[in-house]
């Protein structure tokens, strides 16, 4: 038989090793061992200590009153405060999936890859964390915390009273407009629906306007291309009409932007 | 004087067991601490070959890591074994399932502290696959060229997504079946294909097709309410399906980190 560890050191003499690399075996697993053993143990204890929830068989009469979605599609369902359904329970959330596989491929930023920086991407980054920390997580911690019966807003130290009494003021914005502005012809349905998507054509011809205007000076810009930066673009509006359907809905109580009431659609 | 005779007959006993030809067909390599079997002890075993033999100083820093990648599998990994333990005392049939969580809770020994791991393992898998994600964006990991890895890394984001949230029907309970009925309700709203989404009216009498019995949610629902045929449908989802397309896509998330030049880091 082969005897394997004559020849050991002239295979792999320990010089081959750069400064910069270290043997997997035993560094990396043992990393991952004591990991591994500590996670386990921990996952153990609280098991033993603390009980999964079972509460009374399901029902289909009896609906709990707020019905809540498992807590990471919280953030979701807060957005339905926001947006009707088709918006913010399938079209957000797909755009969200596609946006999040497109990352790489409109970023072309060859720098901060492999290190934690900010500096070397600062658009990338705070964008990235604006979704990720304040639309997802911070919704996610609205929903699971903040809201009660008739998903209502309460606070951590008030009693869910499910007969709270919330005004319902919201309104629309041509009726918003009609009645502050004295535009009565904003109350015609076809005249909003033409009105509206002008509204929200205006907001996404940003990307061109912004295109036109910066892309000779900002160099990068001009790298990424107008395709690339018309899908980043296009990408960023819409995360952005999030809060700034949060802030209207605050401040004007502002419920559509415009209806098409015949095809159901609703923005 | 005994002493070292002892010590020499073990020391026979010691070489002929490790020099004999049984040993040696399982172990290929010696175990003493040189370079070579430190590669070996990668290079040869099977489970740690998805490692490299060498690799960056700077990758097994838990401050770049976080860990959450490799947690995340081990969740997965705990998830399948008391996952599977489960599944021989659960019948997912509207009669029994709940009362099997009632046996599994006061009868079956052990039960409960599966149950609990199970659940608890469950939400915390979700908690740092998400953690996973926001590390890898923030080191820009996802740089060329790994760029496709992140996108499999956010299939296998919403696969978590859905094996979560398939396995929270299971329980039987008030708090399953409404939070299931929240999520799937979502998709009553799709466009096209909901019966209440944009444009359902014109798809109806286009297709005649799109009724709450046949559209996008009854399709995951199986029928009009989360009912009975939801829970064995979830179930087949839960064990089977996505479990597999997970793990076939973690093999393959895995194989591409060593394939794209392992783990990411200043070039």
């Amino acid at each position: 038989m082969a005897e394997p560890h004559k020849k050991a050191e002239k295979i792999v003499p320990a010089s081959s090793l750069t400064p910069d690399k270290i043997h997997t075996w035993p560094f990396l697993v043992r990393n991952e061992f004591i990991m591994g053993v500590v996670t386990l143990i921990a996952v153990t204890v609280w098991s033993i200590l603390i009980d999964a929830p079972l509460e009374s068989p399901a029902n289909p009469a009896r609906t709990p009153n707020p019905s809540k979605a498992p807590w990471y599609f919280l953030g979701l369902q807060e957005m339905l405060v926001y947006f009707d359904p088709w918006m913010a329970g399938v079209v957000l959330p797909s755009l969200i999936i596609v946006g999040l596989m497109m990352i790489p491929y409109v970023d072309l930023n060859p720098k901060g890859s492999g290190y934690y920086t900010f500096r070397e991407r600062k658009f990338a980054v705070s964008v990235f964390c604006f979704g990720f920390l304040i639309l997802w997580i911070f919704l996610i911690f609205v929903g699971v915390f903040l809201r009660g019966p008739g998903w209502n807003f309460f606070a951590p130290w008030q009693e869910w009273d499910p007969h709270k009494v919330v005004a319902l003021t919201n309104v629309d914005l041509n009726m918003f407009l009609a009645q502050h502005l004295g535009i009565d012809m904003l109350r015609d349905t076809v005249v909003q629906a033409v009105f509206g998507t002008a509204l929200i054509g205006a907001y996404y011809s940003l990307i061109g306007v912004f295109w036109k205007w910066k892309s000779k000076t900002i160099e990068a810009l001009q790298e990424l291309g107008v395709i690339r930066y018309g899908i980043v673009a296009f990408l960023f509006l819409t995360m952005m009409a999030l809060p700034i359907k949060m802030v209207l809905r605050w401040t004007l109580n502002i419920k559509y932007i415009v209806k098409f009431p015949w095809i159901g659609l609703n923005i | 004087m005994n002493l070292i005779k002892i010590k020499a007959q073990y020391e026979e006993v010691r070489k002929q067991i490790v020099d004999s030809y049984v040993w040696k067909s399982i172990f290929r390599h010696g175990y003493k601490d040189i370079p070579r079997n430190r590669v070996l002890m990668t290079a040869s075993n099977v489970f740690l070959h998805l490692h490299p033999s060498k690799m960056r100083r700077h990758g097994i820093k838990v401050s770049y890591t976080w860990c959450a990648g490799g947690l995340t599998f081990l969740f997965f990994l705990i998830l399948t074994v008391t996952g599977v333990i489960l599944m021989f005392y659960y019948r997912p049939v509207g009669e029994y399932a709940y009362v099997d969580m009632k046996y599994l809770q006061f009868d079956v020994p052990f039960g409960m502290i599966m149950r609990n791991m199970h659940r608890w393992s469950a939400h915390i898998m979700v908690i740092l696959v998400m953690l996973h994600m926001f590390r890898v964006f923030l080191t820009g990991s996802y740089k060329p060229p790994r760029e496709f890895n992140w996108v499999i890394g956010v299939i296998l984001l919403v696969l978590t997504f859905l094996l979560s949230f398939t396995g929270y029907l299971l329980p039987w309970d008030q708090l399953a079946i409404w939070a299931v009925t929240v999520g799937t309700n979502m998709a009553r709203a799709t466009p096209l294909m909901g019966n209440e989404g944009p444009l359902a009216e014109q798809m109806r009498q286009l297709t005649g097709l799109i009724t709450p019995r046949y559209d996008a949610r009854s399709l995951l629902t199986a029928g009009t309410i989360v009912g009975a045929p939801t829970l064995l449908r979830f179930y087949v989802l839960h064990c089977i399906f996505i479990p597999i397309a997970t793990a076939v896509l973690i093999i393959v998330h895995f194989w591409r980190v060593r394939k794209d030049g392992g783990i990411s880091g200043p070039l």
